[in-house]
């Protein structure tokens, strides 16, 4: 009887080798079938972007380009046709990093500041403004392009980058806020107690001991402002107009233009364009934003 | 080095009450520790006396002067924190200096302060590390560091050795024993650890529930508890709180109280005082600590023990002594004796040092002899 076990045993773990070979193979098939078509699109926008019009018209949308050009992109760059001027998108390039830039650094640095008013100096009705701050991360952006259109005219903003500048702060102030206020909660008290005994006030706290500790957490404000900026259409489009839009604007104004046969290679580079600020972002810093997301929850 | 005066301090957050008419003297040079549990108002009154909490009553003085709304920084005070609050991001030089250069103290005075200190708690080879490259006794010597680079009026210590290992306390303990006795400064200390206060203490204030139960030297508060809270919560193993019965005769007191085997013993506390009057054929209980309970033949100064026989029940030895549990007016009461002695389920001879005994009112917990 030892002998049949001794005997047996082989051959069942032969059976589970099996079985979780097979668990991989149906893993990483499902994984792979997964990932090619999430990246088929993006497969298509760059084989379309670099062929000519007359290979476009044949139709086959997913074979590679025979003649590789990067004419489309050159185009699409120097003299696309947006609405009636042909400028390219490189005009709407500039504007977007003009507007994205100050505005993710200045609601980065209110809400950093938020985030330490509201967890380290507990002046009373701290939770109430905090609540009443969350409200912003709830409110649709539709329900506040009218009152925000009286308010832009009447600071003199109204179709100017800056106008935009302004409403990207305010309404990106209630997620960076939220960053850093979770961030601040789980850095001890004792910190603040231990810089106001060595004399230290409010700002010189914040700068000298908080803000340096707050890399994880800004990167994650960053990249969160970054994109949503960047990739934001509907303030765009309700407030600014013409030369002042910014890219995405512009792209889909691109899109729209349509004199005769659509050059969807143009159109494909212009949108590979667009996209590749917030991808090299998060390419570089992704890393840095999920560890950024949890080392609230992390003892330092 | 100056004086601290806390008088009828009350605080309130909302409706709860943290600390109720606290009153303490602390004479240039003391060595205050604030003892008691959690929750007891000690750390809440600590803050207060940095100023990073508020006075809801009273008056805080330092070396004469009310300091109720002064800044911390306004106060000459420094502090050390249980989590020692080691500034992050800065080197441990950074972190001594940050006070210094708050206050705009001239650069090079800050480099000779830095040494000094470094020097004295040898932190010199780590002055250019960063805290998360320290060990815990490492980040408590720049903790302490950074407070002794003030050379302030009072030094205010949170907890400061709760965060480090049994060995490391008992040696940061003598470390902080050490500096008071150099420097001379004065110290409030905070701690929930008896023993730590005991070491320490030239002044050990006994709080719980917002209120102060004694205040004395380590000596007093050990030897004569106010009350039973104070008598259970200092002493390891704690006091024996034995329950009995006081009996008069001829102006002479005695407490009655019953073994194990429901023998009666009488145990004599000499001459009674007036306190003692209304209890008399009433209940009361005897405090008397372990020490004080031994086998016969120890000699006590000035006092006649009184010796009874009673069965051990259970030896704990350790080390230093055997601790003999017996049972005494139907408490496990703990004995001391010398290392080897007593033997489980065998009845033994033992003495009580009765001048050393302590008589409490068992309904409002005061001591009455």
């Amino acid at each position: 009887m030892s002998a049949e076990a001794t005997l047996a045993a082989p051959k069942s773990e032969r059976g589970a080798g099996l079985s979780r070979l097979l668990g991989r193979i149906f893993i990483y098939g499902i994984l792979i079938l997964f990932a090619f078509y999430y990246l088929m699109p993006l497969f298509v926008m760059i084989v379309t972007s670099l062929k000519d019009m007359s290979e476009i018209r044949e139709g086959n949308l997913i074979s590679l380009p025979r003649n590789p050009t990067l004419e489309p992109w050159r185009v699409a760059w120097m003299e696309a046709c947006v609405g009636v001027d042909c400028p390219g998108i490189r005009g709407f390039y500039a504007n977007t990093f003009l507007m994205v830039l100050p505005a993710v650094t200045v609601s980065t640095l209110l809400g950093s500041l938020n985030g330490f008013a509201l967890t380290k100096f507990n002046f009373p009705g701290h939770r109430l403004v905090f609540g009443l701050i969350m409200f912003g991360c709830f409110t649709p952006y539709q329900a506040i392009l009218i009152p925000m259109a009286t308010v832009l005219g009447k600071l003199g903003l109204s179709g100017s980058l800056w106008g935009l500048i302004l409403i990207h702060v305010i309404y990106g102030l209630p997620f960076t806020t939220l960053f850093f206020r979770n961030y601040y909660v789980s850095i001890p008290q004792d910190l603040v107690k231990a810089a106001r005994v060595d004399g230290a006030g409010f700002f010189r706290i914040f700068y000298h001991i908080l803000l340096p500790i707050s890399a994880p957490i800004a990167i994650v404000s960053v990249i969160w402002q970054f994109t949503n900026i960047w990739n934001d259409f509907l303030f765009g489009a309700s407030f600014t107009y013409g030369r002042n839009a910014p890219i995405m604007v512009a792209l889909n104004n691109i899109v729209n233009t349509s004199t005769g046969e659509r050059p969807y290679n143009v159109q494909m580079a212009a949108a590979i364009m667009a996209a590749l600020p917030t991808l090299i972002i998060y390419v570089f810093a992704g890393r840095y934003f999920i560890r950024g997301l949890v080392a609230g929850s992390v003892k330092g | 080095m100056s004086s601290l005066t806390i008088k009828d301090i009350s605080k309130r957050f909302g409706g709860y009450q943290a600390l109720d008419n606290v009153n303490i003297e602390a004479d240039s040079g003391e060595f205050l520790v604030l003892l008691g549990p959690s929750g007891c108002g000690k750390s809440t009154l600590l803050n207060m006396i940095a100023g990073l909490e508020t006075v809801t009553e009273g008056l805080i003085r330092i070396d004469g002067e009310v300091v109720n709304d002064r800044d911390p920084k306004d106060r000459d005070i420094a502090m050390v924190f249980q989590s020692y609050a080691l500034y992050p991001s800065m080197t441990v030089r950074e972190n001594i200096c940050f006070g210094m250069r708050v206050r705009k103290v001239p650069k090079a005075q800050q480099v000779e302060s830095v040494g000094r200190v470094a020097k004295m708690l040898q932190l010199e080879s780590l002055l250019d590390r960063r805290p998360s490259q320290l060990s815990g006794g490492q980040r408590q010597r720049v903790a302490m560091g950074r407070a002794l680079v003030r050379d302030p009026k009072v030094f205010l210590f949170d907890e400061p050795l709760s965060n480090l290992d049994a060995k490391l306390r008992v040696e940061m303990r003598t470390e902080i024993k050490k500096l008071h006795k150099k420097l001379g400064v004065t110290i409030v200390y905070v701690t929930h650890d008896q023993i730590e206060a005991m070491t320490l203490a030239t002044k050990v204030v006994v709080m719980r529930q917002a209120r102060i139960q004694q205040v004395g030297s380590p000596q007093e508060i050990y030897d004569r508890p106010q009350n039973l809270y104070v008598a259970s919560f200092i002493g390891s193993p704690p006091m024996n709180l034995i329950p009995g019965t006081l009996r008069e005769n001829g102006g002479q007191v005695a407490v009655e109280t019953t073994l194990e085997s429901g023998t009666k013993l009488v145990i004599p506390m000499g001459r009674a005082t007036p306190a003692m009057a209304p209890y008399f054929d009433s209940k009361i209980i005897l405090g008397a600590r372990p020490e004080i309970i031994t086998e016969p033949g120890i000699h006590y100064d000035g006092a006649t023990p009184y010796a009874f026989d009673a069965r051990v029940e259970v030896v704990e030895p350790t080390g230093s002594d055997n601790l003999a549990i017996i049972s005494l007016g139907g408490i496990d009461a703990i004995a001391r004796l010398r290392p080897g002695a007593g033997a489980p389920g065998k009845s033994m001879a033992f003495s009580i040092d009765t001048s050393k005994a302590l008589l409490f009112d068992p309904q409002s917990e005061q001591r009455i002899a």
